[in-house]
């Protein structure tokens, strides 16, 4: 990357940009540097990525949005993870309830009425039109908040993004008029920016699943964080677990409840019955995902009768059930696919709007050992709806300065793909224990020290450098018995396991492979060993070990190799 | 709980090694956050860690200045150099004219425009107008000269060549002090000459051998631009003297080619002098020998060990032909036993047979006559021809405990029955 200085007077002006299936968000960094979502000219924060058309007039987000009750055939929506694919590969599920995607010389797209005449046929609009034209109006609403042109942004799109869509998706937002720097993953996006509100340039060393709970699609991703890099060390999908199920699991329940007082099964009715139903349960779930219970009413919803009910959260839990045992099991998935176990995540990261759900937190919480910090980040720069879009700005404001050509070029296998650590590497204590300096997962090159105490009386030490492993050990606990509390028994299936002698699984690290021995000679009592392990691109293996304030015992390992 | 070694065991030494790496594993790295921007900064411009670490330090470094250059203090303005006439704009310190004596070299083009604009406000006429000397312009003529040249790439780098406040004398051989710190600040303003950036830096006791090398390698290699147009005679520019225009025009290449040659010989000899004190040089050769030691050694004791085996395999195999040679002996003797014993064997079984010959009274009634004697003797030395040793011992053995003369006759018939062949007496 270039050393330039940021070309100051606010030359640049550069956005993040979330675009989801549901929602899209625009982001941006303050002169203060904080990191801000852009609402729109309706002062939408999160703005429905859908686009409406009555006749020629063009509706966008939540106003678009609200056409999916009357005017659903020339409403589209749902339609990002359509780009860059071929009509047989498409899912068109999410599509049933709006404009239903066609294929029309080989595009996917769809037939709209935007012609003003009467009777007119109605226009081919592909689904690249269609993303930019939402694509414009993001960028539109960005200008008009920030009052400048766009210079720059970085896109984010889920890990199963192809290479293909995510050169379609650059070519749709360069005609939109958003320059694309860098298409960047949700996942990593969301992690950065959390840990940069978190930890700031320099995060933690640790393993993070970030569960992404969407409302088409749920996904995970399990990250290892190293030295501040990002590496994603498997990722798991369920296209069928997401806000729009949950809806449709409340929608049934109040359907049946109607159908029982009136007769009339309000899914049977008409679409317009369906899509009024559904637009209420989702506003009822949103409130329960605040308050204990919620009404809902909704005139006239099927032969010519209102609908008012009420539902508390408890209900909504057991009726979603499934729901919530597929997010859990997508979340054990993505662990298992790493090769991990839960114990050696360190910290779970909740996004997308679904995540707000109490009961998705609390269920994936208890896979965890409490040591695991799950985290359903709130606050405001936490967001868990707004994090990817975030993450976007932040990558955006840190590339901002440079050439596009030193980004591309930063962006190359060459420089991406680098060899991991397999284990961990580190030093045996005088208790026997093993104290990693390299953590497993780590990229080279690095170079990374530790300091560890001397003996109290001083004198020669003795620095084992090893390869660690780490071991899951089981312990029986005797449980202890609980009262239980009354209302549980709604929930009663997940408390039995208290009933039961308890097992603890605990982890441990334990020195695996001696690679070599260093002595620091004559040490002053209370005096401090600093270790250096070094490993170059070219896989040179190097140690230093140093009292602190005094020179160095070096030693080089055989060279590292890399698995074919 | 902070993490306590084990001591050492008295003899242990320094370093030893027992094992490699598992395998690395190729992965990528997500292209995103500040750290990666390092990475990628390392991996593209080759550079190892450390290295980039101090690059990017001094430049923070630099960039700090830069942003507070505003506010910086402001050099003193010499008195001498406030009178310096312009015409002699040559011998002046264009740095110090505009404030920027401790940057020099390393001044940035921002800073150097900045410098000028505040000396400008300072220093311009009408300024000084209003303080009531307007007359005296002459250091605003410097200000502006010195501008004219440190805002000319080109003519900035001919001062640049030149300016001996930025140049740091050599150690000698014999100097005293830190070898690192001496020689480094010496061979860090030469870096400034160097087409190729960046220079390495002379490094530290703790540098390796490569970067030791790469470090003089690359002042051997040296491709400097320094150049000595600054220093040239001004060349007159009247038209009717157009030989001596030439003549100075000549003086003035020779001696720029002078210039540059003892320049490039000057360069030579530090780096000689240095490489030949530089306390790493000899600990490398050092070492070296104790690796060549170490391998002679081991190659010896492949020798050693060779020579070893091979006087042990002598010995064994003739220890082993000795014994198989004694063997043999035993085995002879104990044949040779056997066969006497056989032998004598032999003997007594056949003074049996004679005996029973005598006891069955040569197979006659009443006294045997000296023919009767005979006959049966004759038989019986006979049988004992044609007998073999088993069957003898087999027919002495029914004879023995015989007294009554027809069952011994008995025997000695059915032995030779089944001998075969015409008998006198006994068959
Ligand atoms: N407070 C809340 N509680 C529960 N669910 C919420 C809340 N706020 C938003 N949601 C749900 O989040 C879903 C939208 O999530 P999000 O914006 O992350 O989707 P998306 O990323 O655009 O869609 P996809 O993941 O399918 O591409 C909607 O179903 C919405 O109802
Ligand atoms: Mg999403």
């Amino acid at each position: 990357m270039s050393e330039e200085q940021q070309t100051g007077d606010g030359a640049m002006t550069v956005i993040g940009v979330s675009f989801g299936n549901a929602n899209s968000s625009i982001s941006f960094t303050g002169s203060d540097g904080n990191v801000d979502i852009i609402a729109n000219q309706d002062g939408d924060r999160s703005i429905p990525s859908t686009l409406a058309y009555v006749k020629e007039d063009e509706y966008h987000g939540l106003q678009a949005k609200a056409q999916l009750i009357r005017n659903s055939k020339n409403t589209v929506t749902n339609f990002r993870d359509y780009i860059g694919k071929q009509f047989s590969e498409i899912d068109p599920t999410y599509s049933h309830r709006s404009a239903h995607p066609v294929e029309n010389a080989g595009k996917v797209g769809y037939q709209l009425d935007v012609l003003p005449e009467e009777g007119a046929e109605p226009k081919f609009f592909s689904v690249e039109e269609v993303a930019q034209i939402h694509l414009r109006r993001l960028r539109e609403s960005a200008e008009d908040f920030l009052g400048k042109p766009v210079t720059g942004a970085v896109l984010t799109v889920p890990t199963d993004f192809t290479q293909k869509q995510r050169e379609e998706l650059k070519q749709i937002a360069t005609e939109a008029g958003i320059p694309v720097m860098q298409i960047v993953s949700e996942p990593v996006a969301a992690l950065l920016a959390y840990d940069s509100v978190t930890y700031g340039a320099f995060p933690k060393d640790r393993i993070v699943v970030v569960a992404d709970f969407g409302y088409t699609r749920s996904d995970a991703a399990v990250i290892a964080v190293r030295g501040g890099m990002y590496t994603v060390l498997a990722t798991a999908h369920n296209y069928e677990l997401g806000g729009a199920s949950l809806d449709e699991t409340l929608a049934d329940h109040f359907a049946k409840e109607f159908e029982k007082k009136n007769g009339i099964d309000p899914r049977k009715e008409s679409a317009r019955s369906i899509a009024k139903l559904i637009a209420e349960c989702e506003v009822t779930r949103k409130t329960l995902s605040n308050s204990n219970s919620s009404t809902i009413s909704i005139e006239s919803l099927a032969g010519g009768f209102d609908f008012h009910s009420t539902i508390n959260r408890l209900r909504f839990e057991m009726l979603a059930r499934k729901q919530f045992d597929n997010a859990v099991s997508l979340v054990e998935d993505v662990v298992k696919k790493a090769g991990l176990d839960v114990l050696d995540v360190d910290e779970v990261v909740l996004v997308g709007g679904s995540a707000q759900t109490p009961k998705i937190l609390s269920r994936i919480e208890a896979i965890f050992p409490e040591t695991t910090k799950v985290a359903s980040p709130s606050g405001k720069a936490l967001n868990p709806a707004e994090l990817i879009a975030r993450g976007a700005a932040v990558q955006a404001s840190l590339i901002a300065g440079f050439e596009q050509s030193d980004i591309d070029e930063s962006l190359q296998p060459l420089v991406a793909n680098a060899p991991h650590l397999a284990k961990s590497v580190g030093v045996v204590t005088a208790d026997g224990s093993f104290v990693p300096v390299l953590e497993s997962y780590t990229a080279v090159p690095i170079r990374h020290s530790a300091v560890f105490e001397v003996p109290a009386e001083g004198g020669d030490v003795l620095v084992g450098i090893y390869e660690g492993e780490r071991e899951i050990v089981t312990r029986k606990v005797e449980s202890i018995k609980e009262d239980k509390d009354e209302e549980d028994d709604l929930d009663d299936e997940e408390e039995f396991s208290d009933e039961e002698d308890e097992e603890t699984r605990e982890k441990v690290l334990k020195p695996a492979t001696k690679l070599a021995e260093a002595v620091v000679k004559g040490t002053k009592a209370g005096g401090k060993v600093e270790v250096v392990i070094n490993i170059t691109a070219d896989l040179k293996v190097s140690v230093a070990v140093r009292e602190v304030g005094s020179g160095a015992v070096r030693g080089e390992l055989p060279a590292a190799e890399v698995q074919k | 709980m902070a993490a306590v070694l084990p001591s050492a065991a008295p003899d242990a030494a320094e370093f030893t090694t027992f094992g490699s790496l598992t395998a690395l594993v190729p992965r990528a790295i997500e292209p995103l956050g500040p750290q990666y921007l390092s990475h990628a900064r390392r991996v593209l411009r080759g550079r190892t860690w450390s290295e980039d670490e101090r690059i990017q330090s001094e430049l923070n470094v630099k960039s700090v200045e830069d942003v507070d250059g505003d506010d910086e203090e402001e050099e003193e303005e010499d008195p001498a150099m406030l009178a310096h006439d312009p015409k002699e704009w040559k011998s002046q310190d264009h740095y110090a004219v505009l404030g920027l004596s401790k940057y020099r070299y390393r001044a940035t083009d921002e800073q150097i425009r900045r410098a000028h604009r505040k000396k400008v406000l300072k220093h311009h006429p009408d300024k000084r107008a209003q303080a009531g000397n307007a007359e005296d312009d002459g250091f605003f003529k410097c200000i502006q000269k010195a501008m004219e040249v440190l805002s000319d790439p080109v003519r900035r780098r001919q001062y640049d060549s030149v300016d001996e406040a930025a140049n740091v004398a050599a150690p000698s051989k014999k100097s005293k002090g830190n070898f690192y710190k001496l020689w480094g600040a010496a061979f860090e303003a030469e870096g400034r000459f160097s087409k190729k950036q960046p220079v390495p830096t002379i490094g530290d006791e703790n540098s390796t051998k490569p970067e030791v090398d790469h470090f003089y390698n690359f002042f051997y290699n040296f491709d400097s631009w320094r150049t000595f147009e600054y220093l040239d005679e001004d060349v007159p520019d009247d038209s009717d003297n157009r030989d001596h225009k030439r003549h100075i025009e000549r003086k003035n290449k020779a001696a720029r080619q002078k210039h540059k040659t003892e320049d490039t010989a000057r360069l030579r000899k530090m780096v000689d002098d240095c490489l030949s004190i530089d306390p790493r040089i000899k600990m490398f050769k050092e070492a070296e020998k104790k690796a060549k030691e170490q391998r002679k050694w081991e190659r010896e004791a492949d020798a050693r060990k060779a020579a070893e085996e091979a006087k042990k395999a002598k010995e064994e195999a003739e220890k082993a032909a000795k014994e198989a040679e004694e063997k043999a002996k035993e085995d002879r003797e104990q044949a040779k036993k056997a066969k006497e014993s056989a032998k004598n064997a032999k003997k007594k079984n056949r003074r049996v047979v004679k005996g029973a010959v005598k006891d069955a009274n040569y197979f006659v009634e009443g006294t045997a006559s000296g023919a009767a004697i005979d006959a049966a003797l004759s038989d019986c030395d006979a049988i004992l021809e044609k007998i073999d040793d088993s069957a003898l011992a087999e027919f002495v053995k029914k004879l023995t405990g015989l007294s009554d003369a027809g069952a011994i006759k008995a025997v000695f018939g059915e032995t030779a029955g089944a001998l075969g062949g015409s008998w006198k007496v006994v068959a």
